[in-house]
């Protein structure tokens, strides 16, 4: 009898208030000592309804409320979300605008991925890294707030172009910006990714080959650690990336480290395009003209999709030729990618599931929406 | 008690002490009230109640550039070892129960912020939604609001130092000065089946199922 009871499951509830559920996640362990036997994510602590809301705003008052889906890219879901009303209206959009787009997101998966690899190190015992890596985003946030004035929440990506053009000289303040950044990214590899202790805590830890990341659906750096090469901006090319050229950063292994170092890495390639995108940029309107303020696209539904900083980003609209969308739906990279948690946390201890959490990076606005 | 004579003159009122020059050396004369007040608000330890995007403001605060430390913040995540409760983003209602719980685990004295407009009242998502609570204020009692969406990390800062005058105006002996109420406002309501008047409907049933004094 003793004996059943010690090899009794602990349930332990971790969240939604925890530093290490990085936002309002919940998780139910049930823990074998220090073991994980089952992980169960409860989500909805974000839930704000936003997909319902939009169905009551014009197609142009939705852009504000795509900037709180990802607090921490909202460059992407504006993009994902205009993208989608472009196709279902048929609206054109200018050549700078192209260029612009590319150009803050970019920026912003330099910003998003800092916030995420900075927080692995947080979760894996080296703070020191979430303190340069913030720094480093400081500064890309300072640029856009030198662009559209807001520093998170920016709306800047519009239906039919962008909302405002660069002011003077903020291109050339983002190439110098963009040419002393690898050095603070190289620092930052060094600071992480050199660290025996870092290394040991992200090493081996939430395995996932590449079998089960493509039959799990996963997407972005989750899937590219596990050696899925899969891209939007390859396979799916849109907008103004088939003339730049950048790579596909793989990892091999598919474990926490890879999934971070991918992160990391692809700040390189963000830097290459920024740099060609800029030299590339032609002088021209940024929005295209007579776009009405109600949008009314005809009958019909739109997706469109992007490769956000998270992964796939899909936007489904369906109108029913109105002013106001019958139905918005957003495919959320977060919602898919932080769902695994409940495969691969099982069978590692308890101080793994933090960085496990990390390194599928979920932003809760996105996975409750 | 020399250091207490070296803070600017501009804080000097909100101190309530009075210098007294002679050839021998600083002699600083103030009550028990003053000196807790100052104390108190010299280091409020801030619990990061953050769950949506004001949250990032929260952290980019507590970092290099702005530095939180300087006004003696300093973030931890238990609630047990912090005075100031920072609410730094949407609240829904799933999400209320466990921020009163987080609440009434932290040690007294305790004060709220609330930032941002979601924490405020609700703020884009006043209208047409069903899940979100309109601002902390229905369930928690309020003393600094933060407009803004989100809030600059400077206006969070500038939040702290009104708080800090606050704090300073409290006093221990009772209702001689300022002297805020911590109670919950919705614990001493009535039972779920009759809502108040001034609230949204959804607000009160979810309200109360939490933890009712069994
Ligand atoms: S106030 Fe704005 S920025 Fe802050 S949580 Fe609400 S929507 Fe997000």
């Amino acid at each position: 009898m003793p004996d059943q009871e010690f090899n009794q499951e602990l349930v332990v509830n971790v969240g939604p208030q925890h530093p290490s559920t990085h936002g309002v996640g919940r998780i139910l362990l049930n823990l074998d000592g220090d073991i994980v036997r089952k992980a169960e994510l409860i989500i909805g602590h974000l839930h704000r309804g936003i997909e319902k809301m939009a169905e009551n705003r014009t197609y142009l008052q939705v852009v504000p409320l795509t900037d709180r889906l990802d607090y921490v890219g909202s460059m992407y879901a504006n993009w994902a979300y205009c993208r989608a009303v472009e196709k279902a209206a048929a609206i054109d959009v200018p050549e700078r605008a192209e260029y612009l787009r590319v150009i803050v997101c970019e920026m912003q998966r330099i910003a998003s991925h800092m916030m995420s690899v900075g927080s692995s190190g947080a979760d894996s015992g080296a703070f020191t890294v979430f303190v340069y890596a913030f720094d480093l985003r400081e500064r890309i946030v300072e640029l856009f707030e030198q662009l559209c004035g807001a520093r998170l929440t920016y709306s800047y990506v519009r239906p039919g172009g962008v909302a405002f053009d660069a002011p003077d000289g903020w291109a050339d303040a983002v190439l110098a910006e963009m040419r002393k950044l690898p050095t603070g990214l190289e620092e930052l590899d060094k600071l992480l990714f050199g660290n025996v202790i870092a290394r040991g805590r992200l090493k081996g830890v939430g395995i996932m080959s590449t079998e089960q990341a493509i039959a799990w659906g996963a997407t972005g750096p989750v899937a590219r650690g596990s050696g899925v090469a899969l891209d939007i901006r390859r396979q799916d090319a849109y907008s103004v990336y088939p003339r730049i050229g950048f790579d596909v950063v793989v990892g091999d292994n598919g474990d926490a480290y890879d999934r971070a170092r991918c992160r990391l890495l692809e700040c390189f390639e963000s830097v290459r395009i920024i740099e060609q995108a800029i030299t590339q940029m032609p002088e021209g309107p940024i929005l295209t003209d007579g776009i009405p303020r109600l949008i009314a696209p005809p009958k019909g539904d739109a997706y469109a999709r992007i490769e956000s900083a998270r992964g796939t980003l899909g936007v489904y609209t369906v109108s029913d030729g109105g002013a106001k969308p019958y139905r918005v739906h957003f495919r959320s990279p977060a919602f898919c990618n932080v769902s695994l948690i409940s495969r691969l946390a099982p069978s590692h201890v308890l101080s793994d599931l933090g960085v496990i959490l990390g390194s599928l990076d979920p932003v809760f606005g996105e996975v409750d929406r | 008690m020399a250091s207490l004579g070296k803070t600017d003159s501009a804080s000097d009122s909100a101190l309530g002490y009075s210098t007294l020059e002679s050839g021998v050396g600083n002699v600083i004369l103030t009550s028990a009230d003053a000196l807790l007040g100052w104390s108190r608000g010299q280091s409020l330890w801030a619990f990061p109640m953050g769950t949506a995007c004001c949250a990032m403001e929260l952290i980019a605060a507590s970092f290099s550039k702005f530095d939180f430390d300087r006004l003696g913040v300093f973030p931890r995540q238990g609630p047990r070892h912090t005075d100031v409760m920072i609410v730094a983003g949407t609240i829904t209602e799933k999400m209320k129960p466990v921020v009163i719980r987080l609440y009434e685990q932290m040690a007294e004295p305790k004060w709220v912020i609330a930032m941002g407009n979601c924490a405020i009242s609700g703020g884009i998502f006043y209208y047409d939604t069903y899940s979100v609570v309109r601002g902390v204020d229905q369930f928690l009692p309020v003393d600094v609001y933060i407009a803004g969406c989100p809030p600059r990390p400077e206006s969070l800062q500038d939040g702290i130092v009104q708080l800090r005058n606050l704090v300073r105006a409290e006093s221990v002996s009772p209702g001689v000065r300022y002297r805020r109420r911590t109670e919950i406002p919705l614990r001493t309501a009535p039972a779920p089946t009759t809502p108040a008047p001034a609230e949204p409907a959804s607000a009160a049933p979810a309200s109360a199922p939490s933890k009712d004094p069994a």
